[in-house]
């Protein structure tokens, strides 16, 4: 199972909960799990959300594979200027 | 209000255009005469993007009127080639990345220009405070200084 | 001096890390080169906004009756011309943009929010009767107390922006309105046991002003829409396709009917990553059938385009005398201007990246004010957060008795880092710019009296994106390389390196390009430092891509299997157990047959770019200090920073040259003074004070190379990380040079002068 981390504001759609182990083949998987859990989650993931996966930071790779060992973060999309 | 006619020389051409009394050469240079490469950027003479010389004078065309130009030779970015040939200080420029975004290297070249042709082995001091009216945002000026130093340096044939 | 620091291999490149003549320079140095206001079209309007006069404003009404019959006025559009947008968060640019608040900016709608808010338009056919027109327009202002202050705008009482605003990252959600959009926490460990296990702690407060980008080119476009609903937008832009989606949306039309070219653009730096006049100029143009160009002011540009947030900062860290950092606490307030959206969020999560600290709490608050609102600038939120860290880190390193580099070095981010702001770093530079620091001269070299010297590190995430690149290989061999990412500063050097590098032909033979949105796929703006990366990526695949077509043709000529003829020195010919069997043929004969054998050849990428990797960097900065007038001078400045890799090293010093530049004008005299009328006092370059040629010294660099992996030549975004450092750098330079600890920006003479005097009456001065 993929060991999941949420950055920042996320936890105030999880009750709190920052750390949980999910299921998942790629980030759109990722994502739809989240979602079943908590439902006022998801729109903050398919939008504005990046997803590192063991250190190497995706921003919209819903494709983008998650291994069954894979250290994954959730985190604020970043921009630059 | 009637327009004014007005012949000069730019470039060493004969030129004629007819222009409103509170345009500036630069609005003449540009919307007349078609010649863009002189660049407007503040309006007010603090940027010099719009650098040309008039009568072998280093100015802020922003700050002259058009219709003072009449009878007057004036010089631009688009003059400092000859022929397929740069300048040296247009080939220094290029050789030493003197430009990133390129919008106020037509100013800074005509300034340039203007430094080598009055004192042609400046310091390193002179080049930066003669060039102070020119601004850059992108290189932070290092670059430009050495293409300058390396422009006056092969123009002495030293 | 420019210097390189790599691994001690020699070079296993032809053309990259080589410095030729960019391919656009003979354009850039003639003044042939097309910006923004160049183009000039057939027919053309002039387009002019007519702007604010308040900081605060309710519109009861606008009558453009009068405009609109004057002689000469082809059209006038208002907030009646832009379709209402529904509160929706779209990832299209920097920091989140919100649709329901870029139609207003764009134009005000309910209420003007700031001075210098557009709040209608005309197009006519002079200047003169542009701005006559401008002043037939008559809007019926009530008029609303305004907050510019973002202490004062987070104050119960303050006048409030936005009546529905509701801070969000709250819980429970809050009911009452305020000007807090957000608050967001990041962080991990136990702050509170951190700081009990210190032996040292040090806690300040710091405060920043806005800034502006500063680009020198004003914005500028020309619109142009046919009778057909087919439009036309020709601007100088860090994202056409960006340019081309917020207009599409806010006049409700379809996204292909919108094509999209991008001029020159003089200068960026994130300002230019969002829309100001492109809708407006194609709802004029629409309306008078011509096309319409429209070019701000220089006031309009301070006044009313984006410049970067003010900020509070508090910043408290804790180390044990050995020199470990154990906690580290930081308290953002960020103002946005006037609609959310200040860069808290990324300047929240690089504040502490540069280091390895256990326990990390960083909260940050999004605030809006009654002024423009903000764009991104560079590495938006970093400089201001980091500044304050690193001036902290200094103040520690002073207290505990070490060397400032040492005590970077003992707490560096490495390979294997959990990040302050999640993820494990993979290979980064952190510590190789510290010892290339530690090493260099500079550090070594004496100082002279009213001299100090600084230190300061930081850090930029960088990224990658949507990009979409097209090769074809012409009938002769040469080659066509289109790219979408506007060039700001070097780009179509380094691709034709890379395309060169690939197929082992002559720089000369590639001419390179930037496309308009008609010509490829989508492509991501240029910002984020990830063109050279992503665009970079691009070429290197649609490059293969050709050598791969390359040799599948020969193949089937040579009557060969496809994987029996490999690619080299410029040509093909049959590998293996066939070598020799047949001469080779040059990707020239190649090209000369291309027709016959199938059809042309065309590489293409159309990936989202990932992989992209931080660029850490270490700057080292003199400073004298004059004790009459305050004023700060910058003596010398070394600026040592992680690329990967080098493409073209000129550009990538330049990169840093110019981070540097713009860090030192925000730490020594650049800000935006505002009266308590909630006006701007200095929308202009002679008050509001840049560098310039005589304020600095030469700006030495030092190229650092660490591969990214991700890459295929190892690039690491660099545009961004040189402005980071710079603040911090000065101000720790200054307080060794007169013991005086300069927690507010700029450190302009005045407030130097006035520390100083304090400072002196309480024996506390070094000058």
């Amino acid at each position: 199972m993929a060991h999941v981390t949420l950055i920042g504001n996320l936890r105030q759609f999880t009750g709190g909960v920052t750390e949980l182990e999910v299921t998942a083949g790629n980030v759109h998987q990722l994502f739809q799990r989240l979602g079943e859990k908590y439902p006022a989650l998801l729109p903050h993931l398919e939008t504005g959300s990046a997803v590192a996966i063991d250190g190497q930071i995706y921003q919209d790779a819903l494709l983008q594979e998650i291994g069954p060992d894979s250290d994954v973060h959730i985190l604020p999309q970043i921009a630059g200027g | 209000m009637a327009k004014h006619h007005i012949t000069a020389t730019v470039n060493g051409d004969p030129v004629e255009f007819l222009c409103e009394p509170q345009e500036t050469l630069l609005d003449a240079l540009r919307d007349q005469l078609n010649l863009t490469g002189t660049k407007e950027g503040c309006s007010t003479g603090d940027c010099g993007a719009c650098s040309v010389t008039v009568n072998d004078r280093l100015v802020c065309s922003c700050l002259m009127l058009a219709v003072e130009a009449d009878g007057k030779s004036i010089n631009t970015i688009e003059g400092m080639a000859q022929g397929d040939e740069l300048h040296p200080l247009q080939q220094k420029f290029l050789e030493h990345a003197a430009l990133q975004c390129g919008i106020c290297t037509p100013g800074f070249l005509v300034a340039a220009k203007a430094l080598l042709d009055r004192k042609p082995d400046p310091s390193e001091i002179e080049v930066r405070y003669w060039l102070a009216g020119n601004l850059c945002r992108c290189t932070g000026y290092d670059k430009i200084v050495r293409a300058v130093l390396d422009a006056a340096q092969q123009m002495r044939g030293a | 001096m420019q210097e390189k620091v790599k691994d001690g291999q020699s070079s296993p490149f032809q053309v990259v890390g080589t410095r030729p003549v960019r391919p656009d320079g003979a354009d850039k140095v003639t003044g042939r080169a097309k910006f923004g206001a160049d183009l000039a079209l057939p027919g053309q309007l002039v387009g002019k906004v007519l702007r604010s006069p308040h900081p605060h404003a309710r519109i009861r009404s606008i009558d453009a009756s009068a405009a609109l019959a004057l002689p000469g006025v082809k059209a006038v559009v208002t907030r009646d011309d832009f379709l209402e947008q529904s509160s929706e968060f779209i990832p299209a640019g920097e920091m989140m943009i919100n649709y329901r608040d870029v139609v207003r900016n764009v134009m005000a709608r309910e209420k003007v929010l700031y001075e210098g808010h557009a709040v209608a338009a005309v197009a006519a056919t002079s200047a003169v009767i542009a701005k006559e027109a401008l002043r037939l327009i008559k809007v019926d202002y009530e008029v609303l107390p305004h907050v510019i202050d973002v202490v004062e705008a987070m104050r119960p009482d303050a006048p409030v922006l936005h009546e529905d605003m509701r801070t969000a990252g709250l819980e429970p959600a809050p009911t009452t309105a305020s000007n807090v959009a957000k608050q967001l926490e990041i962080g991990h460990g136990d702050i509170a046991a951190g700081f009990k296990e210190a032996d040292v702690v040090i806690e300040r407060a710091f405060t920043t002003k806005p800034v502006h980008q500063g680009y020198i080119e004003p914005h500028a476009c020309v619109a142009s829409v046919s009778e057909d609903g087919q439009a036309d937008v020709w601007v100088s832009t860090q994202g056409h396709w960006v340019v081309r989606a917020h207009c599409a949306r806010l006049l409700g039309w379809d996204i292909g009917k919108v094509r999209v070219t991008a001029a020159e653009i003089g200068g960026g730096f994130g300002g230019k990553t969002v829309v100001y006049l492109e809708p407006i100029a194609l709802a004029l143009s629409k309306k008078a059938r011509r096309p319409v160009k429209m070019v701000m002011t220089r006031e309009e540009v301070f006044k009313a385009s984006g410049p970067t947030s003010g900020a509070h900062v508090r910043v408290k860290i804790g180390a044990k005398q050995d020199g470990r950092i154990v906690a580290a606490e930081a308290e953002l307030k960020y103002q946005a201007g006037a609609f959310a959206g200040s860069p808290v969020q990324p300047g929240a999560m690089c504040a502490y990246a540069p280091y390895d600290i256990a326990n990390v709490k960083v909260v940050g608050y999004d605030v809006v004010t009654n002024r423009p609102k903000v764009a991104a600038y560079r590495a938006p939120g970093g400089p201001i957060s980091e500044f304050a860290v690193e001036s902290v880190i200094d103040e520690i390193a002073g207290k505990i008795g070490i060397d400032p580099i040492e005590l970077r070095l003992k707490n560096a981010a490495k390979q294997g880092t959990k990040a302050a702001y999640g993820p494990k770093f993979g290979p980064i530079g952190m510590v190789e710019t510290l010892e290339a620091a530690k090493s260099h001269a500079h550090w070594r070299s004496p100082l002279g009296k009213h001299q100090g010297r600084g230190v300061a590190s930081g850090f930029w995430f960088n990224i990658g994106g949507e990009t979409s690149v097209s090769l074809g290989l012409n009938e002769d061999g040469t080659l066509s390389l289109t790219a979408g990412t506007p060039d700001i500063g070097g780009l179509r050097a380094s691709l034709c390196m890379m395309a060169a590098e690939e197929l082992g032909v002559p720089l000369d033979k590639i001419r390179v390009q930037i496309g308009d949105t008609g010509q490829l796929g989508y492509n991501f703006l240029t910002g984020g430092s990830r063109s050279t990366f992503s665009s970079g990526m691009a070429t290197v695949e649609a490059a293969r891509d050709v050598m791969k077509e390359a040799c599948r043709r020969a193949a089937k000529l040579w009557e060969l299997p496809d994987d029996a003829v490999e690619y080299s020195n410029g040509g093909v010919r049959p590998a293996g157990p066939n070598a020799g069997k047949h001469a080779p043929m040059s990707l020239k004969e190649i090209a000369g047959i291309a027709g016959k054998t199938g059809g042309p050849i065309v590489g293409y990428a159309r990936i989202n770019a990932a992989g992209a990797a931080p660029s850490l960097a270490t700057h080292i900065a003199d400073v004298e200090v004059d004790p009459e007038t305050g004023k700060v001078s910058v003596i010398r400045y070394t600026a040592i920073q992680d690329a990967g890799r080098a493409i073209h090293p000129s550009y990538v010093e330049g990169q840093y040259q110019g981070g540097v530049a713009q860090g030192i004008g925000w730490a020594l005299n650049e800000e935006y003074i505002y009266g308590d009328d909630g006006k701007l006092q200095n929308p202009g370059f002679l008050d509001y004070r840049v560098p310039v040629a005589s304020d600095l010294p030469m700006i030495d660099t030092v190229i650092v190379e660490v591969p990214n992996p991700r890459h295929p030549y190892g690039v690491r975004g660099v545009g961004e990380t040189p402005i980071v450092p710079p603040m911090a750098a000065i101000a720790n330079a200054v307080a060794n040079a007169t013991g005086v600890r300069f927690t507010d920006l700029p450190m302009s003479p005045p407030r130097v002068l006035k520390a100083l005097d304090e400072a002196r009456a309480k024996g506390t001065a070094k000058v």
